[in-house]
């Protein structure tokens, strides 16, 4: 066990600035307006620093180094910018716990998690998107004897990417990686309510990128976002988030006539078939871990595996193992190696939760385990926390069809292989989903027929890199991830070259 | 506490509620950026949590339903009507609720215009008296 020093104390693995301007050209920029707002450490409850409040003059100043950066970034050898790429995995690498403590202090999240997934994954990312920017190759076809069409992949130039408060450095690596390695110049906008973990990690590898390439601006989707996703001076938006704002980017996009990608969450099914219980083994031990899962990151995962498909003949015995799991989930200290359950990202966060318990309990649902807002005492009083909370109900109600974004699981159970795959399927989105089975062909199956982008089978939450990531149905659009990422910040180049001294004879 | 008119045919009760802190923020909103609108949002991170937005700026379709519209001018004063729209998909899914837009610290994630506030509209629920939803 490790209880890391909390930032403002003497052993603290990272020191914050007590304020923290905007990145551009390669150097911190004061706001033009000289506005601030403060970033509130969610274990606490209490502010940490203060962050720049960015405006459209703040983005216009970070489009305008973007685009001095961009064409010489552009040309740039892919053996640079892999060089590069590496470069910033190294350091990530190197600074390890320092950027966990930074993540967990401003998202909340237990800082087991930074340190195994979410920064291992980070730096993995870079290096991923190195490797495929080096293999990538260029395609020719011969039209004729004389005439060849050569296809080159081109960066888009300068493009904006916003990004959400779940995963603040990994969400933030899995836009830039693909984008950087294409050449592009970027314009960032952190999400509002973790804005300074990530200007941590600029701070570390700022000195590897030229000037330019990678601008953040902090701010209010209001007040910076706008500006940036409705700038036409952008060749490419990118947002993760929910419906409606992924709507608007979608409708200023169109207005500048330039690709959008969307994330935009889900209420993924977690299927559980009864053939998982043939033997009480490791297997099933997985499985049971595979159910718990709703409750890591506290449940602020776009992919969380909250609504619970059990099949009948083993569902009181299989539910009841994973309350039992459940309940023995170690809430507290999000700086300690052995807490499980951290805080909740936002007070409105919270506030949400609560909100759909309340729901959840007028629909009839039951109410098997937590429910409730957590005081851990001391220091940590004024946190956001909430107990992992488990419902037993009907796929109809309002708790199974909205992304909670918190550790709140829907249960219900299913008859045979349609009626599960049915209840799967009827919901709006289509991110993620889990299919647990001891029989390939069943889950097989069952992972072509469940409508979404991504069908963990046996297992859950797992994010290599190279594993494709998107949604299908109102989820969203494009995929991160992976090698197709690539295509969402490149365009194709087309020479078409003739050969031949011969003139075509219309003229 | 201001109810939504009712809007939808052969309807009878409304459908939406401001809680009176509610009021107060969308008059101060009101008075720096002009008319307002409200679309519910679904999905992850911000999402099932009302946006608010200056009239007009997120374009609704036919795909989109109106749920009613509130009247948040004082007494005597000309009308401020401002429209609550969620997409029928979502409605297919929320329409046995009856909702309250309240008002809580926060700053939200999305473009909606109450952020730099401290402060974020959010969505209270209780079940429709005629609502049948699992019929």
């Amino acid at each position: 066990m490790t209880v890391y020093a909390a930032p403002g104390t003497p052993d603290a693995k990272v020191s914050f600035k007590p304020r923290y301007e905007h990145w551009i050209g390669g150097e911190w920029v004061a706001p033009v307006k000289g506005q601030y707002f403060e970033d509130i450490s969610p274990v606490n409850g209490k502010p940490f620093a203060e962050v720049a409040r960015g405006t459209a003059e703040d983005i216009d100043a970070a489009l305008d180094a973007a685009h001095k950066a961009a064409p010489a970034w552009g040309k740039t050898s892919t053996t640079e910018r892999a060089a590069v790429l590496n470069r910033i995995a190294d350091v990530i690498d190197a600074n390890l716990e320092l950027l966990a403590v930074a993540e967990t202090w401003d998202n909340g999240k237990p800082i087991r998690e930074p340190l195994n997934a979410d920064l291992p994954l980070a730096a993995d990312h870079f290096r991923y998107f190195a490797a495929v920017i080096r293999a990538q190759e260029g395609k020719f076809a011969e039209m004729d004897g004389s005439m060849t069409a050569y296809h080159y992949k081109e960066p888009l130039g300068v493009v904006g990417q916003i990004i959400p408060w779940n995963f603040p450095i990994l969400m933030a690596v899995w836009k830039l990686a693909p984008a950087l390695a294409a050449g592009n110049a970027i314009v960032l906008k952190p999400a509002e309510q973790t804005p300074v973990s990530i200007l941590v990690l600029i701070e570390l590898i700022g000195d590897i990128l030229p000037p330019g390439v990678v601008n953040i601006v902090n701010g209010f989707g209001a007040e910076a976002g706008k500006p940036l996703a409705s700038s036409p001076r952008i060749r490419k938006i990118a947002f993760t988030g929910e419906t409606t704002t992924g709507r608007l980017i979608l409708q200023y996009a169109s207005a500048n006539i330039i690709p959008a990608t969307l994330e935009l969450g889900g209420k993924s099914p977690n299927l559980f078939f009864a053939d998982v219980a043939d033997q009480d083994d490791a297997f099933y031990d997985k499985a049971q871990e595979g159910f718990v899962l709703f409750a890591f990151n506290q449940g602020e995962v776009c992919t969380s595996p909250s609504r619970a498909l059990i099949q009948k003949p083993i569902y009181d015995s299989f539910l009841g193992a994973a309350v039992e799991r459940t309940r023995a989930a170690v809430q507290g200290n999000p700086l300690d190696t052995d807490t499980q359950v951290g805080a909740q990202s936002s007070n409105d966060q919270l506030e949400k939760i609560l909100s759909y318990v309340d729901i959840g309990k007028q629909e009839g649902a039951k109410l098997l385990l937590g429910g409730e807002r957590v005081d851990l005492g001391g220091d940590l009083t004024g946190g956001y926390y909430v107990q992992p909370t488990i419902f037993e109900g009907d796929n109809k109600m309002r708790i199974f069809q909205e992304e909670i974004f918190g550790p709140v699981v829907s249960v219900t159970s299913f008859d045979d292989y349609d009626d599960g795959i049915s209840i799967a399927n009827d919901t709006l989105y289509g991110l993620g989903a889990g299919v647990w089975s001891r029989n390939g062909n069943v889950a097989y199956r069952a992972g072509r027929d469940i409508q979404a982008g991504r069908v963990w089978i046996n297992n859950y939450h797992a994010y290599p890199a190279g594993a494709a990531f998107g949604g299908y149905k109102s989820s969203g659009m494009g995929r991160e991830n992976n090698v197709l990422a690539l295509d969402h910040y490149q365009q194709t180049k087309n020479l078409l070259v003739s050969y031949s001294e011969d003139k075509l004879g219309f003229f | 506490m201001i109810e939504s008119t009712v809007v939808i045919s052969g309807e009878t009760l409304p459908r939406v509620a401001l809680t009176s802190e509610s009021v107060d923020l969308l008059r101060k909103l009101w008075d720096q950026h002009g008319p307002l609108m409200f679309h519910q949002s679904g999905g992850c991170c911000d999402g099932s949590s009302p946006m608010c937005f200056a009239a007009g700026e997120f374009w609704t379709s036919d795909n989109d339903i109106l749920l009613g519209v509130f009247d948040i001018a004082q007494r005597g004063s000309e009308a401020r009507n401002i429209d609550f729209w969620m997409s029928k998909e979502q409605f297919t899914y929320w329409s046995h609720t009856f909702l309250t837009v309240d008002v809580v610290k926060g700053r939200g994630s999305g473009f909606s215009l109450e952020g730099p506030e401290g402060l974020r509209f959010l969505i209270r629920s209780r079940l429709m008296e005629t609502a049948e939803p699992f019929a």
